[in-house]
């Protein structure tokens, strides 16, 4: 009697879970799934069955057709591996062949079950083809999906990061700034300095362009109009951190920024010092060094 | 003169910007520019680059290693399908600026240049060359 792909797939499935279970296993290991060390071995062997069994569950209930409630389960328990498996830094490729390697056995298992039956064969082999396709596909979207959200993530807390405003000293505050400097950070760093003068009552601000790469005409105008503005709000910016080459860049730019600016940050905060009406003295003389005895 | 190496990259986006100006520093530290002459070329692509963005509404950059004798250099060309400059001595003039900044963008990239060139024709595009030698 011939069975239509669906129902010898169902069959062989449920029939033959244990044997397409360990073949799938140690497919898993040849491939080299363990070799990263990112994985133990009792962990795969527990997806391995969880993901086989909810595919036998799902074949009896739903038919081919992933979409339906019958396959709400496996979809999550997909999601959940390739999840874990997109956070923990695995590639697309052995993240997918975890649930591609799952073919080589069904497949197996359906000539096993079918025998001479080439008609049958083809038809389960179908069907099976079918249903793991789509169920590649959704882990693949899922994959893709938790690494953006990593990127995202990540990109937010950079923003984060990178935009301290720090309190040096009474009525002294320095802004590091670190890495390119695009018109939606510069609206963050300034917010921030603003706050910063008014919450700490600061009469000098020093920004620090050490970790700034390029200063081209877009960053020198967010510089000039951050000071402007930290001015109106009754502070002195002082620029620290220029170095020669871009010194020399800015020149032939022509971009002018009339504020006070020294080398480094040490420079600018002995300025502020002074500025405010205070100096650094030092008591004793310094220890000496063990190195040089 | 010989181009030793090409490569090109499209200007849509703030962070291709960002991309040019890293892949311009690449190509100027293979060509033996020192830290002054790599930061003027950065800085110089940087302008030109957001200038494709900003009013060109977008375009490519092709970024060349030139070897001329024992000299070698780099080349980037910029170009746009954008709206086009009417005045070309206007735009180069200091602090003019029809977008807001400050104006210094064209003229500084030219100061910032061994070689400069422009082209532009109105309603059909940009196309701007700089070159910086070693």
């Amino acid at each position: 009697m011939a069975m239509d792909g669906t129902e010898v797939l169902i069959k062989t499935v449920t029939r033959e879970e244990a044997a397409i279970l360990d073949a799938w296993v140690a497919l898993l290991k040849a491939g080299g799934a363990l070799q990263t060390g990112r994985i133990r071995e009792a962990e795969l062997q527990t997806q391995a069955k969880s993901v086989l069994g909810q595919l036998g569950q799902a074949l009896a209930s739903g038919g081919t057709d992933t979409t339906t409630d019958a396959y709400a389960s496996l979809r999550e328990s997909l999601a959940d591996i390739s999840r874990s498996r997109a956070i923990q830094g695995f590639t697309p490729t052995d993240t997918i062949s975890f649930l591609f390697s799952l073919k080589e056995p069904i497949f197996d298992a359906l000539s096993r079950a079918s025998g001479t039956d080439a008609a049958q064969v083809a038809a389960g082999i179908w069907s099976a083809s079918k249903v793991l396709d789509q169920l590649g596909l959704h882990t693949m979207e899922v994959f893709q999906q938790s690494r953006e959200e990593v990127i995202g993530r990540q990109s937010e807390e950079i923003a984060e990061l990178s935009t301290p405003v720090v309190r040096l000293w009474d009525g002294i505050l320095a802004l590091p700034l670190i890495g390119t400097l695009d018109s939606a950070r510069t609206g963050v760093v300034m917010e921030n300095l603003l706050q910063a003068i008014v919450d700490e009552e600061a009469e000098i601000a020093i920004i620090d362009i050490t970790g700034v790469p390029t200063v081209d005409t877009l960053v020198a105008q967010h510089l000039l109009k951050a000071i402007a503005a930290a001015r109106l709000m009754g502070a002195d910016c002082i620029v620290s951190g220029i170095r020669p080459q871009i010194a020399q860049t800015m020149v032939h730019l022509g971009v002018e920024l009339n504020v006070i600016s020294k080398s480094t940050l040490a420079d600018a905060f002995a300025l502020a010092l002074r500025r405010t009406g205070r100096s650094v003295v030092r008591k004793a003389p310094s220890a000496p060094d063990e190195s040089r005895r | 003169m010989a181009v030793t190496r090409t490569e090109r990259k499209s200007i849509h986006t703030g962070d291709d910007v960002v991309r040019v100006r890293q892949a311009v520093r690449t190509f100027a530290v293979e060509a033996g520019l020192g830290l002054v002459d790599q930061t003027k070329i950065v800085t110089a692509a940087s302008e030109l680059a957001r200038n494709t963005l900003d009013y060109g509404g977008g375009g490519e950059v092709r970024i060349e290693l030139l070897q001329e004798g024992r000299r070698r250099g780099v080349r980037l060309t910029f170009e746009d399908e954008g709206p086009g400059i009417p005045d070309i001595g206007l735009a180069l003039t200091d602090h003019y600026t029809t977008g807001g900044g400050l104006g210094l963008g064209l003229s500084g990239a030219k100061r910032l240049s061994n070689e400069f060139h422009l082209e532009s024709t109105v309603g059909i595009g940009t196309r701007v060359v700089i070159a910086r030698w070693k």
